[in-house]
């Protein structure tokens, strides 16, 4: 599929800011303050998927027709997800956050930017294993309703077991990892019991405000696609939906670093980006 | 920061930064962004230490939203896409462009698109095409693309196709002459 050549133009520019105005306008999503670079890939993608010419075009269809938002929607939300993925993460998240969550009596999580699950039902599996069965609740919330009830069906291809097997094992994994799910055709679905632990919701990072007291909040690799305006916007709230020194964990190649909020938290593992609330 | 310089590189590319960056002062006023298709299998810093003992420059590897400052070479992490905003730098994981990720097309493009007419792109050895779509978005945006030599370069193919993209070609030691050129020093920079 060719995308056509980006160029820096002026034009190009305008068109790009006008379409996440009007989605704004039009549907309520804020998408203004996102990394300008990498919507303006999505963007251009998706105008080659809707076989338009220009950005223009596609503000044009998105405003007359919600499905075409749908997919846009879409794009934004799929990203590479795997269980266990960085497994050196759920290593660290045993050796270090654990510990604390222990003196805690119910453990509450928030899994923000869930996308279709894959983490929320690791960080469940791992809490279970931990001895946290009972006594923990995740909330894992992601921007876009269909992925969310993807997420709520706790299923996945088949055929990616086998990677997700090793990943489990690598991130400390105690189980057979094949005891958590069952085979039905080419679909693996786990527990149902699993989900005892999860409620899945849809919910906005930008635009939607902090909601309980969390214990932990995980959010990896979701902020990347904000500009430092917004991620400074988000840690914010993030911080506020935290405990006192509760944790924030974020993705391997993120960093609290270049935030506003650097003093807010101390590092409790610089490699894996695991954070503690501090004031 | 008025301008940026972009690099990327595939097969033998390390020994190829290495020499290119030798020659440049510890005040070289633009920022250098460095792609190379990596594994993530590779020991974690090993190449800016291997880039830092051959350089006056400071070599960093990339965080997300890591702010872009003269005198420094950065490095993107394997595995993700890089991506140039104005004065920093963004990842992403969307999926490999070409079977690459990072992809230096992506870079390349944010560059032209966050830079314009002040991107210099640079191509080294490599044994894909990966960078040619840039080389044309940086020169369709009033940038500047430079190649090695694919007759010197370890792998020519990449640096070929982005020559015949409009990438002019010249020998390493010439890509660094040339840059001290066409950098705008500190006081005139923007």
């Amino acid at each position: 599929m060719a995308v056509p050549v980006v160029a820096g133009d002026a034009i190009e520019d305008l068109e790009l800011r006008l379409l996440l105005e009007a989605i704004y306008q039009r549907y309520g999503y804020d998408f203004r303050e996102y990394a300008r670079s990498s919507i303006r890939r999505r963007v251009w993608r998706r105008v080659a998927e809707e076989n338009l010419a220009t950005i223009s075009g596609l503000q044009e269809r998105i405003l007359h027709d919600p499905e075409a938002l749908d997919r846009l929607l879409l794009d934004m939300s799929v990203s590479v997800t795997a269980m266990f993925r960085d497994p050196s993460f759920f290593s660290a998240f045993r050796r270090v956050v654990v510990p604390v969550l222990r003196t805690y009596p119910f453990v509450r999580v928030w899994n923000a930017g869930c996308a279709t699950g894959e983490e929320t039902l690791s960080l469940a599996i791992l809490l279970r294993e931990e001895g946290f069965a009972g006594r923990f609740r995740i909330y894992a919330t992601d921007i876009n309703s269909e992925v969310v009830a993807r997420a709520r069906s706790l299923a996945f291809p088949l055929q990616r077991m086998r990677d997700y097997t090793q990943n489990y094992i690598q991130a400390g994994g105690t189980a057979a990892f094949s005891d958590y799910y069952k085979t039905y055709g080419d679909s693996a679905r786990f527990a149902a019991e699993l989900s005892d632990d999860i409620v899945f919701a849809q919910h906005n990072l930008v635009s939607d405000s902090d909601f309980n007291e969390f214990h932990v909040i995980v959010c990896r690799n979701v902020m990347i696609y904000f500009d430092r305006a917004l991620q400074d916007k988000v840690i914010g709230l993030l911080r506020r939906s935290l405990v006192r020194f509760g944790i924030l964990a974020l993705g391997q190649k993120e960093s609290l670093r270049f935030s506003a909020h650097a003093g807010d938290f101390e590092e409790l593992d610089g490699v894996e980006k695991i954070y503690r609330r501090v004031s | 920061m008025s301008a940026v310089v972009v690099v990327g590189t595939s097969w033998g590319g390390l020994e190829a930064l290495g020499r290119l960056f030798a020659p440049l002062p510890p005040w070289f006023p633009t920022p250098l962004v460095v792609v190379q298709h990596r594994g993530s299998s590779s020991p974690a810093g090993a190449m800016r230490r291997y880039l830092a003992d051959r350089c006056a420059l400071c070599v960093v590897d990339v965080e997300d939203k890591q702010p872009m400052e003269p005198g420094h070479v950065y490095l993107g992490p394997p595995d993700y896409h890089l991506l140039v905003e104005e004065g920093w730098l963004g990842l992403s994981v969307d999926l490999p462009v070409g079977h690459s990720r990072p992809s230096i097309d992506v870079l390349f493009e944010s560059a032209a698109a966050s830079y314009g007419p002040a991107t210099v792109a640079v191509v080294l050895t490599g044994a894909n095409t990966d960078g040619s779509r840039g080389a044309l978005a940086v020169r369709a945006a009033g940038g500047v693309v430079l190649a090695q030599d694919p007759e010197e370069a370890e792998r020519p193919e990449m640096p070929a196709a982005a020559a015949t993209c409009g990438a002019e070609k010249l020998p390493l030691d010439g890509i660094a002459h040339r840059l001290l050129e066409i950098c705008p020093p500190r006081s005139e920079a923007g």
